[in-house]
């Protein structure tokens, strides 16, 4: 056995192997087509966009190796230090960091730059599946669950400070991972009353929406004095909170939204909402990637046919817009496809993660599926113009070596954890 | 819900929705493929299309084409340069400069707009040498009017520039360009604009040209607008307006066999040529502001007035279709028509009949104030109330097209007033009225208000004894056929036979000597009309005349009205009679008439109103 054992490709889920290649395939392509132009043919070149991210690419593989070759039980034995370092390469930014785009997210070394926030993920996913699978923890008890909750409140707060909202905003994924994993089921319902009330207030402003949440609290009131008066009497002091803390929320999100948020971050909730409609301005982004996926029609324009593609009118297109380029030239065909591929991709991973004995992989398996799935929420979401402007790429496809990698290892990570399921550990 | 299923829900969920989302953008809604103007890969350049030609109806050129020069402006492509030199090549202000940069990039910064409109052509000829120093301008040709006989502004109306509004209404536009705001260029903007032909040009990243778009796969090229020949007699227009001379108001003659506007004059007036050029807004503006003589009112289409002794046609109309006179029934008039028991219940009348039998011949020709009261009293006595009987008079006078919009293709419009009975229940509530209440109404003065065109309409309905057609100003369009409905009789409901002899009332008002229009009679013509004052408290009368001729197949009907004109012989009578002279003709015989109205000034009347 032990033969089979030595063999760092034994045993690994090549479904998913082959998941990452179409990705990184379909991604690369499309990353040529959106910063191709005339006059330069050069695949190796250092100096075109897509010339880099096939560098990048090729990197990846020895990292590939590299994770493969460490023994599953290394990363369960060591998860809390990679945490740790990678809290302390967070927190160095503030010191070392490079600003590039208004964030202090870079560590440059010479021509090169990583964003370490980038490989936090992994990092942070693995702290959280050795926490929780410890056999003495309980996700029921308030106190483990202020345990879990801290550790993710530490990188995502060094990378808001950054500021990077947008890719802290990925660590709210983690809440499925608990509720997974023993979380009582009224942290998923507060999380998504909380939600549906931020939408709406921003919608109906708060003075409506508290009037209406008033009218329909009386009426819950009165249902239950009149039909379930014991219920009543046991949980009245329940029904009254649950209402003062929505309208403290309504309240807070009015404020947080008015005064603590700048205008452009205003814009952005107000472009999607249909509040505002200024193409030009603060709507440009949005119009111009939205129009761009649209003018793909069913079949799209084909490989470099896309005008607006190749004219290079979306903003960031090759970044967190390269899903226009997916819309313009391959259509509804071609990126439906990618979605479906997408999920098929992430109900892989579940359904390998549901597979392992060893709760820890299972874990781990359950928090890149979340963060995956964010990814591909937000990012998708706010292309096609139904979530705001939040700028977070897509995975596999986004241009950028840290982000790659940094996926890379997230998904890899996993495959040895998932290749070693059938060994005690 | 099962603690495992939740995330494979969601993934699910969201992955149906974003496909839908995308099947909707990319497969259902199409507004995103055709703008190919959004398409910011992709220049556009417009190639404008000559707007028609517009002509009378003897093929004389009224409106044509001149060529202009417009410095457009595409503001995501102005680099750093000069201010200082461009603004003194084009002649502006530094401040001009911004204001005009800012308002084109607020429309778009990818999309041409005018930058500064007409430029001379010999500023033309040295920007043409410069201008390619200065990145993001260039020169755009483009037609702009040009009026041979400056004449018939009213008609005509102009074009103007787009406004903001109307961009955003209608992709159509852009800014800058042209579009029809008054008159039959209006009426009519669809007809004359054209289409303009559209370039695109596909530009790489760095905003260079590398070509035609598709190879010229969607480009088109400009499609001129169509000609259009006017109902208008550009000669009798003019004399028209030559006859109005330092008087306000209008005149409107029409064909009655076919419902065609042969004159539609409105005084005071402007020459259309003001309307074009760099000088156009500073024109413009003062004619808008003129409130005293509003020289853009169509006084022809839009001046209401109480029509006075011309609507007592329609008194007589009236009563004879509901049977409560006939032509031979006769009254007495002594100097007035007494209507109540109250000192003030006396409508005075000056047709100086004595005692003598009034009946419907001698009333019209002396038009008797009396003699139609009491008719227009018997009218709506027959009814069981005033109010019906009101409803049903008011009926019989709207079928002659009064009291609303006559639905044509002129761009302005007033509906005038025909009162019905409702109106006075308002005014004397608990339906304590009765028709001496509302006797006014019989000699056209009370709630009743016409324009002239109306008054040229029923005059056209009364030539043919019982219909018109539609007043309309387009006689042929070229390559489409006239609307349907100018050319469907729309009949009155007076029967014809009571036209005859309220016609041979008409024609006596000229022709007998005791007839009010004595004066006017022009010798050779079977002239029929009426004279008419319209009672104004706030200054001297009106004058309204209202005629048609011949009387056996007529070819034109008119309605004149001279504001502050003291009765109606004294000018519109003649204008009138002139116009028709000069329509049926072609020549003058009564020189001295003529000159008397060319002359003929009521500047002092209006100028006393002003103190
Ligand atoms: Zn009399």
């Amino acid at each position: 056995m032990r033969s089979r054992k030595d063999n760092i490709f034994h045993g690994i889920d090549w479904i998913l192997v082959l998941f990452y290649f179409i990705f990184i395939f379909l991604g690369w392509i499309n990353i040529y087509a959106a910063t191709i132009s005339e006059n330069q043919f050069d695949l190796l070149n250092f100096s075109t966009e897509y010339g880099k991210q096939l560098i990048w690419i090729g990197l990846s593989f020895p990292i590939i190796l590299l994770i493969l070759m460490f023994e599953a039980k290394f990363y369960e034995k060591y998860a809390s230090i990679i945490y740790i370092i990678f809290l302390v390469l967070l927190a160095g930014l503030f010191v070392l960091g490079k600003n590039i785009n208004g964030s202090t997210s870079w560590y440059a070394i010479g021509s090169f730059s990583l964003q370490p926030s980038e490989f936090a993920k992994a990092a942070t996913s693995l702290a959280i599946a050795k926490l929780v699978s410890d056999k003495m923890f309980n996700l029921k008890k308030l106190s483990t669950q202020v345990q879990a909750l801290g550790l993710l409140f530490f990188p995502a707060i060094l990378i808001i400070l950054q500021p990077d909202p947008g890719s802290a905003l990925v660590y709210a994924a983690f809440i499925f991972v608990l509720y997974r994993e023993g979380l009582p089921f009224y942290y998923i319902t507060v999380g998504f009353i909380a939600l549906f009330l931020f939408v709406i207030t921003l919608i109906l402003g708060f003075e409506v929406t508290l009037i209406s949440s008033l009218v329909l609290f009386i009426c819950i009131l009165l249902y239950f004095i009149f039909y379930r008066p014991r219920a009543f009497r046991k949980g009245w002091i329940k029904i009254i909170g649950i209402y003062l803390m929505s309208a403290m929320f309504i309240f807070s999100v009015d404020l947080v939204f008015n005064h603590v948020f700048k205008q452009h971050h205003r814009d952005r909730f107000d472009i999607i909402l249909g509040k505002t409609v200024d193409m030009k301005g603060v709507g440009y982004n949005t119009n111009q990637s939205v129009t761009t996926i649209a003018s793909g029609g069913f079949f799209g324009k084909g490989f470099l046919e896309g005008e607006r593609t190749q004219g290079n009118f979306v903003p960031e297109q090759k970044t967190d817009y390269i899903f226009t380029t997916v819309g313009e030239e391959w259509g509804f065909v071609g990126s439906s496809l990618v979605i479906i591929l997408f999920v098929a991709f992430l109900l892989r991973i579940i359904s390998r993660a549901e597979q392992q004995k060893a709760k820890f992989s299972r874990i781990y398996g359950y928090s890149i599926v979340a963060i995956f799935f964010m990814h591909f929420v937000i990012n998708i979401g706010m292309v096609i113009g139904l979530v705001p402007t939040i700028g977070i790429p897509l995975p596999f496809f986004s241009y950028g070596g840290s982000a790659l990698w940094g996926f890379t290892v997230l998904l890899f990570i996993f495959i040895r954890l998932d290749a070693n399921k059938t060994y005690e550990w | 819900m099962k603690r495992t299923g939740l995330l494979t829900f969601l993934i699910i969920f969201i992955g149906v929705i974003y496909i839908a989302r995308l099947f909707y953008l990319q497969v259902l809604d199409n507004s995103f493929n055709t703008s190919t103007l959004n398409n910011s890969a992709v220049k556009v350049m417009y190639d404008y299309p000559e707007r028609g030609y517009i002509f009378d109806r003897n093929g004389i050129l009224l409106v044509a084409n001149q060529l202009s020069y417009d410095v457009m402006v595409i503001p995501s492509e102005v680099k750093p340069m000069d201010t200082v030199a461009f603004c003194a090549l084009l002649k502006i202000t530094k401040a001009e400069f911004i204001e005009k940069i800012e308002k084109a990039s607020r429309y778009s910064t990818r999309i041409p707009s005018t930058f500064l409109q007409q430029v001379s052509k010999d500023d033309y000829a040295s920007l043409q040498e410069i201008l390619y120093k200065f990145k993001g301008f260039y020169i755009q040709k483009r037609s702009l009017r040009e009026y041979p006989r400056s004449s018939a502004a009213n008609v005509l109306g102009y074009i103007s520039e787009v406004n903001e509004t109307m961009i955003n209404n209608n992709s159509k536009y852009h800014l800058g360009e042209l579009i029809g705001t008054a008159g039959i260029e209006k009426s009519y903007e669809e007809v004359l604009r054209g289409t303009k032909g559209v370039k695109f040009i596909q530009r790489d990243r760095f905003n260079k040209e590398i070509g035609s778009f598709k190879n010229g796969l969607y480009d088109t090229l400009p499609i001129s607008g169509n000609d259009i020949t006017l109902t208008i007699d550009a000669v009798l227009q003019q004399y028209g307006e030559a006859l109005m001379a330092n008087k306000r108001g209008g005149i409107v003659a029409i064909e009655p066999s076919t419902g065609e506007i042969l004159a539609m004059v409105s005084m005071p007036t402007y020459d259309p040529n003001l309307m074009v050029g760099r000088d156009r807004s500073k024109n413009f503006t003062k004619l808008y502001l003129d409130s005293i003589s509003k020289p853009l009112l169509d006084r022809g289409l839009q001046a209401q007035y109480p029509p006075g002794s011309p609507f007592k046609v329609i008194s007589a109309l009236v009563a004879l279709q509901e049977n409560v006179i006939t032509t031979g029934s006769s009254i007495q008039c002594f100097g007035g028509y007494k209507y109540g028991s109250g000192k003030s219940s006396f409508m005075r009348c000056h047709c100086e009949t004595g005692g003598s039998p009034v009946a419907l011949n001698v009333a019209i020709y002396r038009s008797c104030n009396s003699y139609f009261a009491n008719a227009y009293r018997k009218t709506i006595d027959k009814f069981p109330t005033p109010t019906e009987g009101v409803n049903v008079w008011g009926k019989h006078a709207e079928s002659f097209g009064l009291g609303n919009y006559l639905d044509n293709d002129l761009s302005v419009g007033q509906k005038g007033n025909i009162p019905n009975g409702n109106l006075y229940n308002k005014i004397y509530p608990n339906g304590r009225w009765r028709s001496t209440a509302t006797i006014s109404n019989a000699i056209g003065q009370g709630e009743v208000l016409t324009t002239p065109i109306q008054l040229a309409n029923m005059t056209a309905a009364i030539a043919n004894e019982g219909f018109y057609y539609i007043p309309h100003i387009a006689k042929k369009i070229k390559g489409k056929p006239l609307d349907k409905k100018f050319t469907t009789p729309i009949y009155t409901t007076i029967d014809k036979k009571h036209f005859k002899p309220v016609i041979e009332g008409l024609f006596d008002v000229f022709e007998n000597p005791r007839g009010t229009a004595r004066g006017s009679r022009v010798e050779g013509l079977e002239i029929s009309g009426k004279t008419g004052t319209s009672e104004n408290p706030h200054g001297q009368d009106h004058s309204i005349f209202i005629a048609f001729a011949p009387k056996v197949n007529p070819k034109i009907a008119i309605a004149v009205f001279v504001e502050n004109g003291y009765w109606g012989a004294r000018w519109a009578g003649p204008i009138a009679t002139l116009m028709i002279e000069k329509y049926l003709t072609g020549k003058i015989g009564r020189p001295l008439v003529e000159k008397r109205m060319f002359e003929g000034s009521i500047q002092e009347e209006y100028d006393k109103q002003l103190k």
